[in-house]
């Protein structure tokens, strides 16, 4: 509690003393689109904060001047946040994000008293005039990941470092599961929950487990590069989360599922300049250039790097969707018939394991 | 469960115990002087941070882990300075140095988010390494386990057996007494505080040098917390802050371990078992009312006034 209002009070401060700097230098100037940030981490998490932050860093690349960016990090979720955003509001700022699901609430209500400002809330579901949602489809990357692993296991044992049980990971644990049902049925899919988001101690130590049990391959929804790190040492493979984890692990990093926010940020800041902007809910993934997977490791067959690709290509072009049908739940019961595909809004909810994983969901 | 998972286990086990066995014990020699110090997570964040950046620059670990330890000591002098010169609460001072050492270790630590290091790597001790199941897991770790269980050794034969170690505790119990009989309180407990520091900031510095070479913001998650406990359940006493360090490990392994072997337990349970384990093995060692009461240094958090 303490050290968050600390830390507020000096971004407060700072934001402050920039705001008032820049308002007397840009008087003459066209006035400058403001545009706030507001986080719940860290933006030094190399996770999630943090690429919402170089999202920030490529509108002020890409406006110039045009643009004035505030941020305000480790923001609390809950009434904490209202303030934050409300203040944003009330300096002037034209145009606010607010980046965890928590700040929905608190968005909402400080939309509906500024109706002139555009609000865009990343990964909830409320909307209104002046407020659209944006998320991107982590999914996507998980996908391709979980063919890549299914290829180059040996063992046929993958780990998933899993965070808390939420239709999120619950749904990103399934994208590999069915890629691994597809590709190599013989593997099987590790689930180890850490109850965390965020503790590289607890990464690495789950990483070495699941290497103590044969895996030879490990993906994770957590946002510390230390099972990267792990897996090189113990020379096996891995696949970096949210941010790109390469020099973590030069030989162990198969590839990393990056969430770029920049493009969706670049997009809406335009629209708001051109007047263009309407309330949506943006779901965003490869095809929009919101989820990236910036490189393969040079060990991983030539072939299967090809594949990996028509299956980005196809997933852009909409012809590859990780959960079209049929697919079965753990049970065997086939949920989604031959030719039906889960939309966006199923997998908001998912709360169930699809067939092949052994283990259950943590009640 | 076979034996090569068993050896893998107790190996990571210590492993997991370490950074909380070396923070304790720093913890344990500060409070047994009297001086309650809450900021072992600062002092720990500051270590990791100073040994990382160090580290990366020099690209000599040893220099990183020795400048960690000195950013610990100089945070727990300003806790010293604060508490002992201006007689200010232990309590409030310590929870300020934590919020300070993390918010400062992540400012200066911001350049230095996502730089891997090339990590500390385990020295195999011949021969023994190779003993079934207890080879690994005592032999076959780096060298700031080993320091670990040296530095153990010291602290017990320190507290226990040695004549400064005596004073340690005269102070800690009843310092006007201590003072008239002419032992130095001020001294003692300066030095009390600067051993708690370095201890912190070597632990902060296994964290970013050994443990997981990164630098990243918050990284030590709780554990300067979880070893202060440690102390008080260990009821001050050298010998049960190890074993509650590594029985700490040991279940925060086995909750793992179970997930991956399919166990089908509820991992939230499992994940509350690394607390509940410690807390009820150490409640037991130290249920005896009265005499856990005599084991608390007498005057530990209150302030030292007189002077000279």
């Amino acid at each position: 509690m303490k050290r968050r209002q600390f830390n507020k009070l000096v971004t407060g401060l700072a934001a402050g003393v920039c705001l008032s700097a820049l308002s007397t230098l840009s008087a003459q100037a066209a006035d400058p689109l403001k545009v706030g940030f507001v986080y719940v981490g860290p933006i030094g998490d190399h996770g999630w904060s943090y690429q919402h932050d170089q999202g920030r860093k490529s509108v002020e690349a890409e406006f110039g001047d045009k643009v004035q960016t505030t941020y305000v990090e480790n923001v609390a979720e809950g009434a904490d946040a209202q303030r934050v955003i409300y203040n944003l509001a009330k300096t002037g700022h034209n145009l606010i994000f607010t980046t965890s699901f928590g700040f929905m609430n608190p968005t909402l209500k400080v939309a509906k008293q500024f109706p002139n400002v555009v609000f865009e809330h990343a990964t909830g579901y409320k909307m209104a005039k002046n407020l659209g949602t944006y998320i991107s489809k982590t999914f996507e990357g998980r996908y391709v990941a979980g063919y890549v692993a299914s290829q180059v296991t040996k063992s046929n044992k993958i780990g998933y470092i899993a965070s808390f049980p939420i239709p999120e990971v619950i749904r990103d644990i399934n994208a590999v599961q069915l890629a691994l049902n597809k590709y190599n049925p013989e593997a099987e899919l590790k689930v180890i929950w850490v109850n965390s988001w965020f503790d590289p101690g607890k990464e690495a130590d789950a990483a070495n487990a699941m290497m103590d049990q044969g895996v030879d391959v490990i993906l994770q929804h957590t946002d510390s590069p230390a099972a990267m790190q792990a897996a090189e040492r113990r020379g096996i493979y891995a696949v970096g989360q949210a941010s790109d984890m390469s020099s973590f692990g030069p030989h162990a990093h198969l590839l990393s599922v990056v969430d770029e926010w920049g493009p969706h940020y670049i997009r809406t800041v335009k629209a708001v300049m051109d007047g263009t902007w309407e309330a949506k809910a943006n779901v965003e993934g490869m095809k929009e250039g919101s989820i990236v997977i910036p490189g393969f490791n040079e060990s991983i067959p030539a072939d299967v790097v090809t594949h990996a690709k028509e299956l980005i290509a196809g997933i852009k072009d909409g012809s590859v969707y990780p959960f079209a049908g049929p697919i079965k739940n753990q049970a065997g019961e086939l949920v989604v018939a031959e030719g039906e595909r889960l939309n966006y809004e199923d997998l908001e909810k998912m709360n169930w394991y699809v067939e092949g994983i052994t283990s259950e969901i943590p009640k | 469960m076979d034996i090569d998972l068993i050896t893998n286990i107790l190996y990571a086990m210590i492993r997991t115990g370490t950074p909380l066995l070396i923070v304790a014990l720093g913890e344990l020699v500060c409070e047994k002087s009297g001086v309650l110090n809450l900021g072992q997570e600062g002092m720990m964040l500051m270590g990791a941070v100073v040994g990382f950046i160090v580290t990366l620059l020099s690209g000599s670990l040893l220099l990183g882990f020795i400048l960690a330890m000195v950013a610990g000591v100089l945070m727990s002098l300003i806790f010293g300075l604060i508490t002992m010169e201006l007689s200010a609460n232990q309590v409030a001072t310590g929870l300020a140095l934590t919020i300070f050492g993390t918010g400062l270790s992540a400012f200066i630590g911001s350049e230095f988010v996502g730089k891997p290091i090339e990590g500390l790597d385990p020295v195999f001790i011949p021969v023994l390494t190779d003993l079934p199941i207890i080879g690994r897991m005592l032999f076959g770790q780096d060298l700031i386990v080993y320091l670990s269980f040296i530095l153990f050794g010291a602290v017990y034969w320190f507290i226990n057996y040695s004549r400064p170690g005596l004073v340690l505790k005269a102070v800690g119990e009843n310092p006007h007494a201590a003072n008239a009989i002419g032992l130095p309180v001020f001294k003692t407990r300066y030095l009390a505080i600067i051993f708690g520091g370095a201890m912190a900031g070597l632990a902060g510095g296994y964290l970013s040098l050994a443990y997981t070479p990164l630098w990243a913001e918050n990284m030590s998650a709780g554990r300067g917390w979880i070893a202060l406990a440690l102390v008080v359940f260990a009821s001050w006493k050298a010998e049960r802050v190890l074993l509650g360090a590594w029985l700490f490990g040991l279940a925060s392994i086995l909750h793992l371990v179970f997930q991956g072997l399919g166990f089908a337990v509820s991992p939230n349970l499992l994940a509350i078992l690394p607390y509940l384990a410690t807390v009820v093995v150490l409640v037991i060692l130290s249920s005896n009312q009265t005499r856990s009461r005599l084991v608390a240094p007498m005057s530990l958090g209150n302030p030292f006034h007189a002077r000279g």
